[in-house]
């Protein structure tokens, strides 16, 4: 039973891994990009499409991947080449890849796939209470492996150095020789491929059919995650982990018939967000990671 | 290489010719990607922008799709314009939707027909106070409005969502997730025509979110208080210097939009639904935001970009029925519609500029 309830909580967690990691290197470099929910359903819808072509998951992965990848070109085009408000184009891209991937996804509608097969690891997998670690499928496995790469490259490389100070003070970066607009132009389509990721995962692993708008406000929690992780790679995975949880504790809870209603146990990533900003705000600079110049525009000089 | 440099003035044609640009822009791109997934692009266009606008009784369909989009625009044009970034207008309407339900549920013999100018104000009271805690935050302790206000969002929703599953519901709604009907002093009649009677679902809230409209350009551009909020958006510390108080201009257009996006909240349930149920908006909050960058943050032009946006939103509706496509699908143009404004709005306000790279640093291109 609780080996079960576990399996569940982290196949619910690894979208928001993989979109919120994906974010994380985006908001690092101090872009702020709030169409994640776009480019989940972009990829879900791409995913979805492909596997049913082609007949195999792994090509719908990539699919998913690069189809985010593309629509956050079209993001960066706009908030690097032409310096538009971060937070209104992210909205715009966000809203445009609702409405696409639904256009794209209409004739699909009643389709089913296979699904990606789980890859249970012998006598791992057989471990009592933790068991459940070890039945999960490729891109669970990947998506942690893509974390620890992700928090070696920003915390332990020389590239991932440029990447934050340009997150912190593009100003300053810039003044010391560093590409600003294309350490933000790889980080968004970084931060597009991952959330295409997360977003492919939905119709592969969790449901084997397209929905639209089937990612359920999950860009928006992965963007409430990196807040909540305050920027570090790692506690993604548990802020994923634990936000899945409350998810699969509102089904077990009702069925139980738990005094708490479910709303509430919904709102708590969202208030827990809040909480997180005002602790790390409130206090003194970078303390805690984050971006200085997270939103801002940047407008190259000479 | 190209950079942008800021233009000295901006011409007014060219404020002018930005909003037709774009949306001429949109539909042609929204046409080649509807022919590029195999469907006629002309047919596709015809049947979002043409045909909701066949019958005389759409005219009045799209004055009441219009009119929350109207009034949620002018409220985030006074955020904007002060450069704070309420994006949570949708969390506002809710809390207005249900501050307003509270008054009609709580006093169900209601008869007065000033009972719906309070339903109006526990609406703005409401909204206006969930539009206050992102702004007491960021005073208090820095934290980000956009973030806050995102959050808060879900928030609202859920708890919208709670009440009328759980303490508000209906016991007679067989089950179904409902309050209890509104009185009838609590709910905005449909507006008669003179001469035309009905014009479909038109309705007195119409009216006002015109007027708001009005009011709220009179405000920001003839009231000392109006210029305030824009002074300190566009030069916060030349505003400083003047006297005036970020933190309490940061309240001030952030209870504003929230007021107003409460009142939407109220107007859509009182004027369309008549109680209260788990989605009372069509994410009218977020929709609202291209509103207010098409109309260039200019609260007149909201009422123009408002019917503009409509138009598209009702052309969902129609392509649903008669191509079996997604409602959702209309935010193919609402999205390439808002980047196209975002790419006017820099270009109208730089200029492109080619440099030769390393050249020597004689000019600063910042703002």
């Amino acid at each position: 039973m609780f080996d079960e309830l576990l399996l569940t909580v982290l196949l619910t967690s690894v979208p928001l891994i993989l979109a919120a990691t994906g974010e994380l290197v985006v908001e690092r470099s101090g872009v702020l990009n709030l169409g994640v929910e776009g480019m989940m359903l972009m990829g879900a819808v791409a995913a979805f499409g492909a596997a049913s072509l082609s007949g195999s998951p792994y090509i719908g992965i990539v699919s998913g991947g690069l189809a985010g990848m593309a629509v956050a070109a079209v993001f960066a085009l706009f908030v690097l080449g032409l310096a538009t408000n971060q937070v209104a184009t992210g909205l715009a891209l966000t809203i445009f890849g609702t409405g696409l991937s639904g256009l794209i996804g209409a004739p699909l509608v009643g389709q089913a796939i296979d699904g990606l097969p789980s890859m249970t690891l012998p006598l791992l997998s057989d471990i009592p209470l933790i068991g459940a670690f070890f039945k999960l499928d490729i891109m669970a496995y990947l998506s942690i492996l893509i974390v620890a790469l992700t928090s070696l490259f920003l915390m332990r490389s020389r590239a991932g150095l440029i990447l934050r100070s340009v997150g912190i003070n593009h100003d300053s970066a810039h003044a010391l020789g560093y590409n600003v607009l294309q350490v933000r132009f790889f980080a968004i389509l970084f931060g597009g491929f991952m959330a295409g990721l997360g977003g492919a995962y939905l119709p592969l692993v969790l449901t084997p059919h397209w929905a639209e708008g089937m990612t359920a406000g999950r860009g928006w929690i992965a963007l409430a995650l990196v807040v909540f992780a305050s920027w570090q790679p790692w506690r993604v995975t548990i802020g994923a982990v634990l936000f899945g949880g409350v998810t699969i504790m509102q089904l077990a809870g009702q069925a139980r018939g738990w005094t708490i209603p479910a709303q509430f146990l919904s709102m708590m990533p969202y208030l827990a967000t809040i909480v997180v900003l005002v602790t790390i705000s409130g206090r003194g600079r970078n303390v805690f990671g984050a971006p200085a110049h997270l939103g801002k525009r940047f407008f190259m000089t000479r | 290489m190209f950079i942008l440099k800021p233009r000295k003035s901006v011409p007014l044609s060219l404020t002018l010719l930005v909003p037709i640009v774009a949306i001429a822009l949109t539909l042609m791109m929204g046409g080649v990607i509807f022919g590029f997934l195999g469907y006629n692009p002309i047919e596709a266009l015809y049947e979002f922008f043409v045909a909701p606008l066949s019958r005389p009784d759409q005219i009045g369909n799209l004055l009441v799709k219009a009119c929350p989009l109207i009034i949620i625009g002018t409220g985030l044009v006074f955020c904007y314009r002060a450069n704070v970034w309420n994006i949570g207008a949708e969390g506002q309407l809710v809390l207005g939707a249900m501050g307003a339900g509270w008054l009609a549920l709580s006093f169900p013999d209601a008869q007065s027909p000033l009972f719906i100018l309070a339903m109006a104000a526990a609406a703005m009271v409401a909204g206006g106070l969930w539009g206050a805690i992102p702004a007491l935050l960021k005073i208090r302790f820095r934290t980000n409005e956009i973030l806050v206000s995102l959050m808060l969002t879900y928030v609202a929703a859920l708890l919208l969502d709670w009440i009328v599953r759980g303490p508000w519901r209906d016991p007679m709604s067989f089950g179904f997730p409902l309050t209890k009907t509104y009185p009838d002093a609590g709910l905005i009649p449909a507006l008669i025509l003179p001469g035309i009677g009905r014009l479909g679902q038109l309705h007195w809230g119409v009216v006002f979110a015109f007027l708001i409209a009005a009011c709220g350009w009179f405000y920001l551009s003839k009231m000392l208080s109006g210029y305030q909020i824009k002074l300190m958006g566009d030069a916060p510390r030349a505003g400083r210097f003047a006297g005036f108080s970020q933190p309490r201009n940061t309240i001030a257009v952030l209870v504003i939009s929230g007021a107003l996006a409460g009142l939407a909240g109220m107007i859509e349930v009182s004027a369309n639904i008549g109680q209260l149920q788990p989605n009372v908006s069509f994410g009218y909050g977020f929709t609202a935001i291209i509103v207010a960058f098409l109309a260039r943050l200019n609260p007149l032009a909201v009422i123009v970009a408002g019917l503009v946006v409509a138009l598209a939103e009702l052309g969902g509706d129609t392509a649903q029925i008669s191509m079996g496509i997604p409602k959702v699908v209309t935010g193919i143009f609402k999205g390439i519609l808002l980047f196209m404004l975002l790419a006017g709005e820099t270009l109208t306000r730089y200029e492109l500029v080619r440099v030769k790279a390393h050249h020597t640093q004689d000019q600063q291109g910042r703002s």
